[in-house]
C-alpha cells in the first residue's frame, strides 16, 4: 500500500459529514470516488490534503510518514503531507497574476528552493505534456476551461506528488472540453500516478480506475472494481445513485 | 500696463481682484512649502501608514483573539477622533510626559497613524476579496501562510485596493494642510504667513486650493494609469 487512511471522522458543527471512512491505495492505482452531492465525497478528499482538518483518523505512507487527526497535526507535519500530495480543484484555482509557466513554477521555485532555470525547463516539460507548450506564456483568462485545469494538472505535478488528487476536475467544464482533460488523466494513470479521483464521469472511472467506491451519508456504502460497482452494484442506493446519473431525465 | 488692462477688464474694478505681482512672488513660497514639507509628509505618512495598516489588517484576520482586540481598539479609537486632536495630542500633548519633538516628525505621527487606521480597512476587505480557492491554491502546492500571502494574495488584493487606497492618499494630501497648525511650514502654513502679511486673503487662499487642486489631479491621473496596468492579468 502506498497510501492507507483508517476511519476518518470529520464533522463542521454538529453535521457529521464523514463517519468512518477507510481507505487503500496501493502504489500507482486509481481510485474512483463516486457519490450524490452532498455525501462527503469532496469533503474526504480535502481532508486528505488536509485542507479540511479531520477530528480523528489515521493517515499513513508507505515510506511510513503517519499523521493521527485525533491530536491536531504539528504545521510542519501539514507542509509534509501537502507537498506529498497535489491537488487539482474543481474550479482551476489558477494564480491569475502569473502566466501558465509561472503558475506550474511557483511551487518547486518558492516551496522546495529549486533554482529557476532548472524548474523552468522542467515545467515546460509539463506544460508540453499536457499539450500547453506553446500557451505557456499565456495568462489564465487567455486560456479554456480545459486548458486552464490542464495547467492545473500540470502545476499540481510539479511538486512531483506521490500521490495526485482530482477533485471533479472536469465538472466545471463545457461538454466539449472535458475529453482534453480526462485524456491527460488517462495518461498519467498509465504512468503509473497513484491517484484518487472525485468524479462524475463513470465511463472514466470505469475505464481508468482499478477501484472505485461509492460513498453517501458519510460512509462508504460499496466499492472495489469498477465492473462491480457501476455495472453489478449490489447496494440499493448505489444503483439507484448510478441510475439517476445515467438517465437524468 | 497689459496686465492691469486685463484684469481691470475682467473684474471690472479699478481694485484689481487678482494682484498679479503678489501672485507671482507668493507662488514660489507656496509651491517651496509644497515640495519641502507637504509631499515629504505625505509620502512619508503613507508609506509607514501602509505598513501599518497591513500589520493590522493580519492581526484583523489572524484569528488571534488578541491582535485582533488591539488592531480593533486601535482602529476604533483612530477613526472616532478628530485627526486636527490627534496632531495636537501628539505635538503640544505629548511634551508633559517628556516627549518634545519637532513639527515635522509630529505631524508624519499623527498622521501615519491615521492612515493605518483607515487603510487597514481597505486592505482588510482587499485580502478578503480575494477567493478562498487562492489561497487554498498555494497551500496544496506546499506554501506557508506568509509565502501564500506574500506570492498569492496580496498581488491579487492589491488590485482590488488601488481604488480607495488612492482616495486615501488624495485625502492625505490635502489633510496635510492642518500640519499648518502644529507649525509645519507647508503650503497651506505658507499661504497664511503672507496673507496675514498682505491681508490679500481670498487671492492666496484660492492660490493655495487651486495648487491643492492640481497635485490631485495629476494623482488620479497617476491612480488611473495603475489600475489600468493592474487590471491586464485579471480574468474577467
Amino acid at each position: 500500500m502506498q497510501i492507507q487512511v483508517k476511519n476518518l471522522h470529520k464533522s463542521f458543527g454538529d453535521l457529521d459529514v464523514l463517519r468512518g471512512i477507510d481507505l487503500d491505495v496501493p502504489k500507482g492505482s486509481v481510485v474512483a470516488i463516486i457519490g450524490p452531492s452532498g455525501s462527503g465525497k469532496t469533503t474526504f478528499l480535502r481532508c486528505l490534503n488536509a485542507l479540511e482538518m479531520p477530528n480523528q483518523g489515521l493517515y499513513q505512507f508507505s515510506d511510513g510518514f503517519k499523521l493521527d487527526f485525533s491530536k491536531q497535526p504539528k504545521k510542519n507535519e501539514i507542509l509534509k503531507l501537502r507537498r506529498k500530495s497535489g491537488m487539482v480543484f474543481q474550479s482551476y484555482n489558477l494564480f491569475p497574476h502569473k502566466t501558465a509557466l509561472e503558475n506550474v513554477m511557483e511551487g518547486p521555485v518558492i516551496v522546495q528552493g529549486l533554482k529557476k532555470e532548472e524548474v523552468r525547463e522542467k515545467a515546460v516539460f509539463l506544460l508540453e505534456k499536457v499539450g500547453l507548450g506553446e500557451k505557456m506564456h499565456l495568462h489564465p483568462h487567455q486560456l479554456s476551461g480545459g486548458q486552464q485545469q490542464r495547467v492545473g494538472i500540470a502545476r499540481a505535478l510539479a511538486i512531483q506528488p506521490e500521490l495526485m488528487l482530482f477533485d471533479e476536475p472536469t465538472s466545471a467544464l463545457d461538454p466539449e472540453l472535458v475529453g482534453e482533460v480526462l485524456s491527460v488523466m488517462r495518461e498519467l494513470a498509465k504512468e503509473g500516478q497513484t491517484m484518487v479521483v472525485v468524479t462524475h464521469e463513470l465511463k472514466f472511472a470505469e475505464e481508468v480506475a482499478d477501484h472505485v467506491m461509492f460513498i453517501d451519508g458519510g460512509v462508504v456504502v460499496e466499492q472495489g472494481p469498477p465492473k462491480e460497482i457501476l455495472k453489478a452494484p449490489k447496494e440499493a442506493r448505489t444503483k439507484q445513485f448510478l441510475d439517476r446519473v445515467l438517465n437524468p431525465s | 500696463m497689459a496686465k492691469m488692462f486685463l484684469s481691470n477688464f475682467i473684474l471690472g474694478a479699478a481694485d484689481p481682484l487678482v494682484d498679479w505681482e503678489l501672485f507671482w512672488s507668493s507662488i514660489g513660497p507656496m509651491v517651496g512649502g509644497g515640495i519641502k514639507n507637504t509631499i515629504p509628509l505625505t509620502l512619508f505618512a503613507f508609506t509607514f501608514g501602509l505598513i501599518l495598516a497591513l500589520l493590522t489588517a493580519l492581526a484583523r484576520l489572524s484569528g488571534n483573539k488578541i491582535l485582533s482586540g488591539i488592531a480593533r481598539v486601535y482602529v476604533s479609537a483612530i477613526r472616532g477622533t478628530p485627526l486636527l486632536v490627534q496632531l495636537f495630542i501628539v505635538f503640544y500633548g505629548l511634551p508633559d510626559l517628556g516627549i518634545t519633538l519637532e513639527p515635522f516628525p509630529s505631524a508624519v505621527i499623527a498622521f501615519s497613524l491615521n492612515v493605518g487606521a483607515y487603510a487597514s480597512e481597505i486592505l482588510r476587505a482587499s485580502i478578503l476579496s480575494v477567493p478562498k480557492g487562492q489561497w487554498e491554491a498555494g497551500y496544496t502546492i506546499g506554501m506557508t501562510y506568509p509565502q501564500t500571502l506574500r506570492r498569492i494574495i496580496i498581488p491579487q488584493a492589491t488590485r482590488v485596493s488601488i481604488p480607495p487606497l488612492s482616495n486615501s492618499f488624495i485625502s492625505l494630501v490635502k489633510d496635510t494642510s492642518l500640519a499648518s497648525q502644529i507649525l509645519v511650514i507647508e503650503l497651506f502654513r505658507k499661504s497664511q504667513e503672507i496673507a496675514a502679511r498682505t491681508y490679500d486673503f481670498l487671492q492666496l487662499y484660492i492660490t493655495a486650493a487651486i495648487l491643492y487642486w492640481i497635485v490631485c489631479f495629476v494623482l488620479s491621473l497617476v491612480q488611473g494609469r495603475i489600475e489600468k496596468k493592474l487590471d491586464r492579468y485579471v480574468a474577467k
